[in-house]
């Protein structure tokens, strides 16, 4: 088990490495690089002076010393400016060069500077991420035990007229993207022209506070498209149980329905699911960005929109360790739980 | 004039898309009628769902085609404006602020009219045709490549398997509108990585099918040299047209923004398609005719292909419709971020984008082009559930 655990945390580091340089490379292509010194600086800058302006920001370095000194293990960027004075990448302005670090990177917890927001990256990281976690808790508290309670009353009895029906809802839910449900929910329920009025079409005043006013409508169109999928799955995974022997010899030996249900089917079907459930969290990363757009709540799904848009790249590179951290951390998460929750399965 | 009521709205509506209809009924019963000796095709109308499936499907293919290559059911241009009909509800009659409107144009926006006075009707029909031509292509690239790099994988394991499926989570643990943000902006257009990135994916469908054809002809030289050498100068020319805009006929090239967001749709799918093929080739490889095509001294790409593809026809087709689906659901994505496409494209997702701004105000112009890519989308995945049923029951 501990060789197991070991080997992957190391392919996760190093897919953390392999994903965070992908990042690196696209963001500082030359384009990329005239595109940010020109939102930087002006519109109207000439070739001369985005390369000056490039070079004086440590942009035109190698991309493996500049890939280096982002992680922390090379020191960081320095140059005397025309006027003398001393800049550099881990020294902050009012500091003198001497009492400066020679390292500032990830692994020295700095994460930069953001170009777009002029501000602290780990700050902003920080802001939003918890605004986002507010979201996923709500989304988690929705989906998780809906799509399970749909999962089950399916899979129960399997081709009965229950089972159709939930089924085709399941369908339509995972086939309907997150900017088609949110338009829809918004037509409905919060278009001051028709419509029921019930809810608000915009979620930035739950940033502040979150009332079901105005925070149900995102959480729904999050929480609708990971559900049917969950559902499915929990369905074909109920039903299968519901196949097994030891159903059958419990059905014969008079156990009523229900507690054959709760008793015996259950624990065993919801073993997958609980491996779906983890490795949904990627795909709900996707439906935050777009749900978070649309209801104009500045979460973390937000902050990638701008930092992307903006190629500012120090902000989309913590933005993208996040990510990938959350995804890799699932998807390990995932394996260890299935293979506690199923005593059939052995690492070694 | 006056505006039209909803029924008359809808009955003109209905009586626009006639050719769709008549497309429709003659598909329907020309495939009832031969139902049984159509295959795996035929049985889809033995099930209720799959049939509902397909006609939405089709639905959509038929509108795509007709509308948009042909021009017959839209009322008025995608991209003209009318001042006068900014924002306009439904059924609202035709009329320009400056000039006179063509006599001969249709005399209603039946859909209305979005923020720029653009028909909301014939910008919908028109964005089926954006999803039909690039989603199932998408689609089947992302299957030959995946193909080619999952049954080898699967088959031989090892090294192999553990180096590519080691890229393919690294491309699968991205967030795809991530990916989306860093492949899709004209300033990598620029740096030309994308048409690199093409020249790569589009080879895997010329060596699947030179795969294809040199293992089953292998022993007949005579044939083998037909299909490869067919394949290779279509295939080379195609390529050469698309990948690189360097057809040297000068027929065969595809728009550059096409062209972006073609290939990251391709290399989004590719991953998942990858791992599919693998799980599958791993799970057949064991079966008894697999051995027996072994003793036989059969080559490992004719086993590959010849015996182990064929026999997981069933849960590839099953992933493909739904990847279909999930294709127009990127498309979509991509749109609605106002990424690759250009931002006067009349395709679903870039204007539901367009309408979600003034969306708490004016319905109309988002509803459409929402409800459509939801009908389209739900037809894939129930003609793809009426598929895996049928395909299980034999």
């Amino acid at each position: 088990m501990a060789m197991f655990i070991l080997r992957r945390v190391g392919i996760m580091i190093l897919t953390a490495l392999s994903l965070t340089f992908i990042v690196f490379f696209l963001t500082n292509l030359y384009p990329n690089l005239e595109k940010l010194a020109k939102t930087q600086g002006d519109f109207r800058m000439s070739d001369e002076e985005v390369a000056s302006y490039l070079n004086r920001n440590g942009y035109l370095q190698p991309m493996a010393v500049k890939y280096g000194q982002w992680i922390g293990v090379l020191p960081g960027f320095v140059i005397d400016d025309r006027d003398g004075v001393t800049r550099g990448h881990c020294i902050a302005p009012g500091t003198a060069p001497e009492d400066a670090p020679r390292f500032c990177g990830i692994l020295q917890g700095e994460w930069g500077h953001s170009t777009v927001f002029k501000e602290d990256v780990g700050k902003i990281l920080n802001d939003k991420l918890a605004l986002t976690g507010r979201l996923m808790l709500w989304v988690m508290l929705l989906m998780v035990p809906t799509a399970l309670v749909l999962g089950v009353l399916a899979g129960m009895r399997e081709g009965s007229r229950t089972d159709r029906t939930l089924s085709t809802v399941a369908i339509t839910t995972t086939a309907t993207p997150e900017y088609v449900s949110g338009v829809l929910f918004i037509a409905i329920f919060a278009s001051t022209a028709v419509g029921l009025k019930w809810f608000k079409g915009t979620a930035t005043g739950a940033m502040d506070q979150a009332t079901f006013e105005n925070f149900f409508l995102p959480v729904l169109t999050i929480a609708l498209y990971g559900m049917g999928y969950i559902a499915r799955m929990t369905r074909a995974s109920m039903a299968e149980v519901m196949t097994a022997q030891y159903i059958r010899t419990a059905r014969l030996k008079g156990v009523s329905f229900p507690n054959i249900v709760m008793k015996h089917a259950l624990r065993n079907a919801l073993i997958a699911p609980f491996t779906v459930i983890m490795l949904q969290f990627p795909w709900l990363l996707n439906g935050v960005v777009i749900v978070e757009t649309l209801f104009n709540y500045k979460g973390f799904g937000w902050t990638l929109v701008q930092a992307a848009g903006n190629n500012d790249i120090e902000l989309l590179l913590a933005v993208s360790v996040v990510s990938v951290v959350v995804v890799l951390v699932t998807q390990f998460i995932s394996d260890i739980g299935y293979v506690y929750l199923n005593p059939r399965i052995s690492v070694s | 004039m006056e505006a039209l009521g909803w029924s008359d709205i809808i009955l003109r509506i209905l009586q626009q898309f006639t050719p769709v209809w008549i497309a429709l009924v003659v598909t329907f019963a020309l495939s009832i009628t031969f139902k049984r000796r159509l295959g795996l095709y035929g049985k889809l109308f033995d099930s209720p769902i799959g049939m509902i499936g397909f006609a939405m499907v089709m639905f959509w293919v038929f509108t795509g085609i007709f509308g948009g290559a042909f021009d017959m059911i839209t009322t008025h241009d995608v991209l003209e404006q009318s001042a006068s009909m900014k924002n306009k509800g439904p059924g609202w009659p035709y009329s320009k602020m400056t000039g006179t409107p063509d006599p001969n144009a249709y005399p209603y926006y039946l859909l209305g009219g979005d923020n720029l006075g653009r028909d909301v009707f014939s910008r919908m029909i028109v964005g089926a045709w954006e999803v039909i031509k690039i989603a199932p292509f998408a689609s089947l690239f992302a299957f030959m490549v995946g193909i080619t790099l999952g049954l080898p994988a699967g088959y031989y394991g090892g090294k192999l398997d553990t180096i590519l499926s080691f890229m393919a989570n690294l491309i699968l643990a991205f967030p795809v509108i991530l990916l989306f943000y860093l492949l899709v902006t004209p300033e990598i257009v620029l740096t030309g990585i994308p048409v690199y990135m093409a020249a790569v994916l589009f080879v895997f469908p010329i060596v699947f099918l030179i795969l294809l054809w040199n293992s089953r002809f292998h022993t007949q030289p005579q044939r083998r040299n037909i299909y490869v050498g067919v394949t290779l100068v279509i295939g080379l020319w195609l390529y050469l047209g698309i990948a690189w805009d360097a057809d040297p006929l000068g027929i065969v090239s595809f728009p550059p923004n096409l062209l972006v967001v073609f290939v990251a749709v391709v290399f989004v799918n590719t991953p998942t398609v990858f791992r599919i093929v693998r799980g599958l080739t791993m799970d057949i490889k064991t079966r008894d005719y697999v051995a027996a095509a072994q003793t036989r001294g059969e080559r490992p790409w004719y086993i590959m292909l010849w015996e182990i593809l064929p026999n997981a026809r069933g849960p590839l087709l099953v992933d493909f419709c739904l990847r279909i689906g999930y294709t127009t659901i990127l498309l979509g994505t991509l749109g609605f971020f106002g990424l690759g496409l250009s931002p006067e494209s009349p395709d679903w997702g870039s204007t539901i984008n367009e309408g979600r701004k003034l969306l708490t105000m004016y319905l109309h112009p988002a509803l459409p082009p929402a409800l459509a890519l939801l009908s389209l989308v739900l037809g894939l995945n129930l003609l793809a559930d009426g598929l895996r049923e049928e395909s299980l029951r034999d």
